[in-house]
């Protein structure tokens, strides 16, 4: 491929940097900063685009693979461009299993864990951020504290009880606790509503308005991009979890897309093509929806490390 | 007026109560209750089914003086972690040191760095168990370019751990965006001094960056360690639905515990084994917060 000899050049280049750095620490000999600024932005755009192919080629791999008949698959050396495009691959993936059950029932979860998710962390996030109680301080150290444990140490013992409130094979499990809250998102969104004025709230409850109505008439909407945030990440945990129904599901009526794909693996062992076209079927509606809600992302994460 | 003010002060504390108590609920419910079940089954020989027998100490005195793959799990972990937290870190400052500045597409560039950091669970495992098959598997074919006779991978278990940390390290955008965003925050007026001086784009990055911002390294690194120790669901789906790849060499310490716990149903040896690795990483912690002072940096400190 082409790319092995940009590689190449571009060691060379890393040469030329090291005298021009050199050249720099005494300015007599070398002046030219002008030069040297452009030829340090050339230098890192081929660095950054030889690592974007890094980046993007097990995804090229896994659209290319999934269009491939398995002889192609088989064939060596391997390539890159698929001979005949068979997106009949896909049909066909889609009817082996029953992935359209598998999708309504991923759908059903997911979208309920965000509503809860979205209703339960903002209102208690509020409650945290804007009215005074006694013992306010301490629940909140609490809540960062849980973030401390690893998730197995509950595990179990939340299986046992599940099991014991008859739960197992039923999505209670997996939707229920959505709706108490969960210490990273109450903690990312308190960080909003503390740049929510005071004065606004106060001025609303002069005017009769209770903490339920300023919550949901101007705390819900200032918060937006936060809430973006919660949802969009929400939406991913639930779309891609695989523990919860592992555990909890055993009913193949019930099965996600993650576990359907799991047992699809097994029914077709190596059949590459059929398991990339499943694979990229499963992860096509995060990198739709990352694409589409990306800079939510980037915000999110800049307040996550705004509040070190 | 006085008394007014108390009630008013009442009123509001009963609405903060009720707007926490959707949390109190499910803490009490789904941590504080089951981590003191835990404790407690943790010196039983409970297993779902028959009523649990007090055994003492025994479950923990069996992990630790009878069990091998209790030992062998630990081992595995810790390898994971040794590797894959350093390299993963000096991977992502790297990485948004380069997207911290001025280039042509640079908005595109971090857009797609990023991707794969939001793309997890099964589909991306199988990509990986594609990539990386020896015969039919894009890695193998590239390193054949090179020359190279590459490995087999998740079939080898000297190269299975590895085989994972090259799979975290494409998925280290994450990590890379936190630095980014810190990164923007360093005052500019440092950098325009630093190059009156004469420093060069090193220095610069050592002397200024670096320190800046350590914070955040240190966020990172506490919470890609506490992470680390919990590796399960890649080890799970890629060592054949759970069973440890060759040679147990993918038998991670949560991979044993699920299996102790869910395959065998002994409950009680498995939440003994969830109290080990709780205090494992307790103490980790408390070393990190200990020599933080050592490396951390935090402005308005001194000068």
């Amino acid at each position: 491929m082409a790319k092995t000899t940009d590689n190449l050049d571009y060691l060379d280049s890393a040469d030329d940097l090291k005298t021009l750095d050199k050249a720099n620490e005494n300015p007599s000999f070398f002046e030219h900063r002008g030069n040297r600024k452009t030829f340090l932005v050339v230098f890192n755009f081929i660095l950054l685009a030889i690592g974007s192919l890094l980046i993007l080629s097990p995804l090229w791999w896994m659209f290319a693979t999934s269009l491939k008949t398995m002889a192609e698959v088989m064939s060596f050396p391997p390539s890159f461009w698929p001979e005949n495009w068979l997106f009949s691959n896909y049909i066909k993936t889609w009817e082996a299993a029953p992935f359209t059950r598998y999708t309504i029932n991923t759908l059903t979860i997911t979208i309920i864990v965000v509503i809860g998710n979205v209703l339960s962390n903002s209102f208690i996030a509020y409650g945290f951020a804007k009215i005074p109680f006694r013992g306010k301080n301490i629940l909140f150290a609490i809540v960062l504290a849980t973030m401390m444990i690893p998730g197995f140490v509950t595990l179990i013992p939340q299986y046992v009880l599940f099991a014991n409130l008859g739960w197992v094979n039923t999505y209670y499990p997996l939707i229920v606790p959505s709706f108490f809250g969960s210490a990273f998102n109450i903690f990312l969104l308190r960080q909003f509503y503390m740049t929510i004025p005071t004065e606004l709230i106060e001025a609303a409850k002069m005017e009769g308005a209770n903490h339920f109505y300023i919550w949901w008439k101007i705390g819900l909407p200032l918060t937006k991009p936060a809430i973006a945030t919660v949802a969009i990440f929400s939406f991913n945990g639930a779309w891609n979890d695989f523990l919860g129904p592992l555990l909890y599901l055993n009913d193949e009526k019930l099965y996600t897309l993650q576990i359907g794909l799991q047992v699809f693996k097994g029914q077709l062992s190596t059949q590459w093509n059929y398991l990339m076209a499943g694979s990229l079927l499963v992860l096509l509606p995060v990198i739709l929806i990352f694409f589409i809600f990306q800079k939510y992302f980037i915000q999110g994460i800049n307040l996550q490390s705004g509040g070190k | 007026m006085g008394k007014k003010r108390m009630t008013m002060r009442r009123k509001e504390s009963i609405y903060g109560y009720i707007f926490v108590l959707p949390w109190i609920i499910g803490f009490l419910a789904f941590t504080a209750g089951p981590l003191v079940f835990s404790f407690v089954a943790s010196f039983t020989n409970y297993n779902i089914t028959s009523q649990m027998d007090f055994v003492g100490g025994e479950n923990y005195k069996g992990l630790l003086t009878e069990d091998s793959l209790f030992w062998t799990s630990l081992w595995n972990t810790l390898y994971f972690v040794i590797f894959s937290v350093p390299l993963t870190t000096i991977g992502a400052i790297f990485l948004s040191a380069l997207l911290n500045q001025d280039i042509p597409g640079i908005r595109y560039f971090r857009t797609l760095y990023y991707l794969p950091a939001v793309l997890s669970g099964v589909g991306v495992y199988m990509l990986w168990m594609q990539l990386l098959d020896p015969g039919t598997g894009m890695v193998n074919l590239v390193l054949s370019w090179f020359g190279i006779d590459g490995p087999n991978w998740l079939f080898d278990p000297d190269w299975t751990k590895p085989s994972l940390i090259f799979m975290k390290l494409w998925s280290v955008g994450g990590s890379m965006l936190l630095y980014l965003a810190s990164m923007q925050g360093v005052s500019k007026s440092l950098y325009e001094a630093a190059e009156i001086d004469g420093a060069n784009t090193w220095k610069k990055f050592f002397h200024i960056t670096l320190p800046m911002i350590t914070p955040v390294i240190f966020f990172d690194v506490v919470t890609s360690l506490i992470g680390g120790f919990q590796i399960f669901q890649e080890a799970y789906v890629m060592s054949n639905n759970g069973e440890g790849g060759p040679a147990n060499s993918l038998l991670f310490y949560n991979l044993y515990m699920w299996k102790q716990a869910f395959t065998n149903f002994n409950m009680g040896y498995a939440m003994a084994m969830s109290w080990i690795l709780f205090v494992i990483v307790f103490i980790m912690t408390m070393i990190n917060l200990k020599l933080a002072p050592r490396w951390v940096h935090y402005e308005g400190e001194e000068k």
